[in-house]
């Protein structure tokens, strides 16, 4: 008898710990990024885009004060969710911002369904289907997907570069599927050609059997690779006495690359390639931001990357439809979603104006940029081309565009 | 032509690599009857120490000789205070390995966070080699491919000529008896503990040069170390380097022609290996 | 209930302790911390069995839920426009008949092998599927998964909320773990204990070792495949990651955390495993919690051979070593 009163004793006593303390009338805002494992980086990254946002407007809006609930996830769709779930039932979160990676992103799209009255903003991840098929009405997105982070590549390669005829090496998955399905949007339209398409295994190190394979008479090799994966790719190219021009991806030759150490970057300058960010952004707010940046993070990286930026101005809308609202959550926080579906980050945005389409997803500016080294030996993007307010059909009819299906390891053909 | 004498290079290339690491591993398991866990651990941390040394002193050949020294004392440590205790539990010392290298994989990747590495070699093994047919082939995998000859033999030396090789190969039949004529086995078992982790790091450096360095580089590793010496068989130098080539070919001829099959075909191969000789093509049963 | 019978049936209390958890515990706790310790558990639970009953260690388990957890998703409705859409339950069995399969197929292949030689193919076996789905886009939408999954709505109750998912997820444990300790009971079991113990005399007995090895690892797969069924529905989706090298060595922790020994230290190893997963940010900084499970891995496996199960075993023995439970516990270690 005296066990079983123990036992409920101590249940009391637990049940004390688990409930949740009540909760001041604050808003609390949830962030979700990896910082487990090979994208930790990238999640520390995105974190400072959140409390760069934050700080522009000193936690507080319309007198109420932000509390930020900070959860990592490892990249992995099923935790995304699980830390998801503990940002909103345990942390309470009414808003959540996150998560970093694609898989991640279609899974949290699919939770958001389920708690329609929360509030879900995209970090980074850029699987086309977290808005384009099937979206959650509570979940927005203000930065490009994968497919429109290759905006401008395709033409300025074929226009600029007079590439005819190339040859493509990606990882096997939806990302580069998109990123390509991007590129030939204009590259293929313009009359361009793929000779070859390889798709090696995600995690793949040694890819010089793919590189003999590559045919000899391309007039350019595109990349879709990021991380150690473009770094073996870089050096196991050159040495194999590679000569055609590489194009990368949005994340072959972006600040994560730039950064790693090695010799392979004396190989990169002039490398072409793509994204929401470019180092060299002339653009006052721009400039305002990496200098914010680099003043609150001094340990960061040399140049805030697209995981800092996305982060950043997904916050940032955030904190400008709480502030249109007047913080007001009420009403299962219908008014205050219906107002962030209108949030045009223009005055804000580092990166030129950021709206949303009919899905919620961003209509903004994308960069073509080449490698180039500073005279202190470091190495950056340099913008050679913006393309604006790039929608995420690729500017052709919706319809259409939806009925060329997802983009796959040969869909959509090039021709 | 061409294709098929590079292809056949990479996958020596390969092998070798993969060699280096799992004769460490075989070595180890064949005197100690420890499965080391923490073996890919070793690799990467060879690696990453390796890198320190190198560009701290600026030279490649400290960082190789430094990462092999450091990585062979923590593997040392790692056996007096975790693996000794535990006497003949051959379960328990893999799986506190297990633990060992959870452990250290976190810790480098707070120290080296999570962005890639690559050793600069000197300029000599930086370029290319020119050959006949192919042209040329990357001289740091010429070197890779080399330094697997060598340290083979050097091994197979140690082993087969040498007073310490008799010991080992006495140990690997009967450790009791060798114990009970007045040997001092237990200096025996670290010495070659301490090799077999030395290897490991000496790996690394390797591996960093040719390939490059970044977290989970330890579980790839400490994978095809498995796989090489399951199908070669544990505890067999020879058995490594044939596991190492059918690996290694397996490798780089499936990503040349059926890229999303070919780690599937090289773990195919294993249990195909396992179901029919459990105790590997050159193991003993 | 009397006091008394409780007393002589000390698991009665866990299960009790189970069914009054949702009246102390917030949502969040019974339907995400709670229902996910339960399903960690079940899976566990099918290599605890293993390696309680039959002295097998399995890297395998992970994978095998694994193949529960896809076959369900292939023939559920999913975002990712695979598979073949059929009635809930019958995708239901189809996954655990898969899962129990497989099961079958990893004793099956590794019948040959013990100790450490079978923890290395059943983890080479674990790999291959992981290669397997991760590398084939047609079938298994490859590196990208399956996505969208909901677990079924029955009489108006959605399944996946907080509660039900809870109910169904202990409901699942308990029978799991009853049945379990059931079979160590039955001639089976017995048959099981002396092939741990004395392999060559069970075949000198007439008994078939082989069948015997093969029958333990399909229940093992039955087991690990309803924790697979349950952990697909739990996270709304199937990838890769839950069938790669790192959920393997997770299982495995955490069998080994709670006691691989005794079949129920699987839900004590899953119960600290989810509160570490939780709260070592508390300890610890947030990204250090690989560390964290290291170390008290290492701790564990020097220092407690039979886990946390081992120590409250010690525990009970010593506060009173008249009761029931620790005489079985003394007899146990002196079989072992």
């Amino acid at each position: 008898m005296r066990k079983t009163i123990g036992t409920v004793l101590g249940a009391v006593g637990v049940s004390a710990l688990l409930s949740t303390t009540a909760l001041a009338d604050d808003i609390r805002l949830g962030a979700l990024a990896t910082l487990e494992g090979p994208f930790a980086q990238s999640g520390l990254d995105g974190l400072r885009g959140v409390e760069l946002a934050l700080e522009k407007y000193n936690y507080t809006v319309a007198g109420k004060k932000i509390t930020l609930v900070k959860e990592s996830s490892n990249a992995k769709p099923d935790v995304a969710v699980a830390k998801t779930r503990k940002l909103i039932e345990q942390d309470k979160a009414d808003i959540v911002v996150g998560p970093l990676s694609g898989g991640e992103g279609i899974a949290v799209k699919e939770y958001a369904k389920s708690v329609p009255d929360k509030t879900f903003v995209n970090g980074t991840s850029g699987a086309q289907d977290t808005t384009l098929r099937d979206p959650a009405p509570n979940f927005y997105r203000f930065t490009l997907d994968g497919a429109q982070w290759q905006a401008g590549l395709g033409s300025y390669a074929y226009q600029n570069k007079g590439y005819r005829n190339i040859a493509v090496i990606g990882e096997d998955y939806s990302f580069p599927y998109a990123q390509v399905m991007g590129f030939q949007a204009e590259y293929c339209t313009l009359g361009g050609k793929i000779a070859q398409k390889n798709w090696v295994p995600v995690g793949t190190k040694d890819f010089t059997s793919v590189i003999a394979k590559l045919p000899d008479n391309v007039d350019a090799v595109y990349v879709l690779l990021g991380g150690a994966d473009a770094v073996n790719f870089l050096t196991q190219y050159y040495q194999s006495g590679g000569t055609a021009p590489l194009i990368g991806s949005s994340v072959t030759v972006d600040q994560t690359v730039l950064s790693s150490k090695g010799p392979f970057r004396q190989k990169v300058v002039g490398m072409l390639a793509a994204g929401p960010v470019a180092d060299s952004n002339e653009d006052p707010k721009w400039v305002e931001f990496v200098n914010a940046y680099k003043k609150k993070f001094p340990d960061g990286l040399q140049s805030p990357s697209l995981f800092a930026h996305g982060y950043y101005v997904s916050t940032l809308a955030v904190l400008q439809a709480l502030e249109q609202v007047k913080g007001d959550l009420s009403n299962d926080q219908k008014t205050f979603q219906a107002a962030l579906a209108k949030t045009e980050v223009t005055t804000n945005s580092p990166t030129g104006p950021i709206k949303l389409d009919q899905n919620r997803q961003a209509i903004a500016d994308n960069f073509v940029t080449e490698v180039a080294q500073k005279p202190d030996g470091t190495y950056y993007s340099q913008i050679v081309k913006v393309a604006k307010a790039v929608d995420q059909t690729l500017g052709m009819d919706r319809a259409k565009f939806l009925s060329l299906g997802p983009a796959s390891r040969d869909n959509p053909p090039c021709n | 032509m061409r294709f098929y004498i590079l292809l056949s290079l990479n996958a020596l290339t390969v092998a070798s690599l993969y060699f280096l690491v799992a004769s460490g591993f075989s070595l180890i398991f064949g005197l100690l009857r420890t499965v080391n866990m923490a073996h890919g651990a070793f690799y990467l941390l060879g690696a990453y120490v390796g890198y320190d040394i190198a560009s701290y002193s600026g030279s490649w050949v400290l960082g190789l000789v430094g990462a092999a020294v450091a990585v062979a004392a923590v593997g040392l440590a790692m056996h007096q205070l975790l693996l000794r205790t535990l006497g003949n539990d051959e379960l328990r010392q893999a799986l506190v390995t297990i633990g060992f290298a959870i452990v250290v994989g976190d810790l480098l990747l707070a120290h080296y966070g999570g962005i890639t590495y690559q050793f600069t070699p000197p300029d000599a093994l930086y370029g290319t080699t020119p050959m006949p047919v192919v042209k040329g082939y990357p001289t740091i995998r010429i070197v890779v491919i080399a330094s697997a000859l060598i340290i083979g033999l050097g091994l197979w030396l140690l082993i087969h000529k040498t007073r310490l090789g008799m010991l080992i190969r006495a140990g690997v039949d009967d450790r009791d008896i060798l114990s009970a004529m007045g040997f001092n086995v237990q200096r025996v078992l670290l010495l070659v503990f301490a090799l077999g982790a030395g290897l490991a790091g000496l790996a690394g450096v390797i591996g960093g040069s040719a390939l490059s360095i970044s977290p989970g580089e330890d579980a790839r590793f400490l994978l095809s170390s498995l796989v090489v010496v399951i199908v070669g068989g544990m505890g067999s130098l020879a058995g490594a380097a044939l596991g190492a080539l059918l690996i290694g070919f397996a490798e780089q001829f499936g990503l040349a022609f059926i890229p999303n099959y070919a780690t599937l075909l090289t773990f195919l191969l294993m249990i195909a290996v396992l179901a029919v000789r459990p105790q590997g093509l050159f193991g003993r049963g | 209930m009397p006091p008394r019978f409780l007393v002589r049936h000390p698991y009665l209390l866990l299960v009790l302790a189970g069914v009054l958890f949702p009246l102390v515990g917030s949502e969040f706790w019974v339907g995400t911390v709670a229902a996910r310790a339960l399903i960690i558990g079940t899976m566990a639970l099918s290599l605890t069995f293993l390696t309680s009953t039959a002295g097998l260690v399995s890297f395998a388990q992970a994978g095998v839920a694994g193949v529960a957890g896809y076959t369900l998703a292939l023939l559920s409705p999913n975002v990712t426009g695979v598979g073949v859409e059929v009635a809930w339950p019958l995708a239901v069995g189809a996954a655990l008949l898969m899962g129990t399969l497989a099961g079958v197929l990893v004793g099956w292949v590794s019948v040959r092998s013990s100790g450490i030689y079978l923890l290395m193919i059943t983890l080479a076996m674990s790999v291959s599927l992981f290669y397997l789905v991760s590398q084939n886009t047609e079938v298994f939408n490859g590196f990208d998964g399956i996505n969208g999954l909901k677990a079924p709505v029955v009489w108006g109750i959605d399944l996946r909320a907080p509660l039900p998912f809870y109910g169904m997820a202990l409901t699942a444990a308990v029978l799991s773990a009853a049945a379990v300790l059931y079979l160590d009971r039955t001639p089976f079991g017995s048959q099981l204990h002396a092939l741990r113990n004395a392999p060559r005399r069970v075949s000198a007995l007439g008994f078939n070792a082989v069948a015997l090895r093969i029958v333990a690892f399909g229940v093992a797969g039955f087991i690990a495949s309803v924790g697979g069924v349950l952990n697909t529905w739990f996270s709304g989706q199937m990838s890769p990651g839950a069938v790669d090298v790192h959920a393997a060595v997770n299982l495995l922790v955490v069998a080994v955390l709670g006691g691989i020994r005794h079949p129920l230290g699987a839900f004590l190893g899953a119960i600290t495993f989810v509160l570490l997963e939780n709260y070592a940010a508390s300890v610890i900084d947030r990204e250090r919690f690989n560390l964290v499970i290291g170390v008290v891995f290492i701790v564990i496996v020097l220092f407690a051979k039979d886990g946390l199960s081992g120590l409250i075993n010690q525990l009970r023995v010593h506060l009173n070593p008249a009761w029931t439970g620790g005489r079985r516990a003394k007899t146990r270690r002196k079989a072992a």
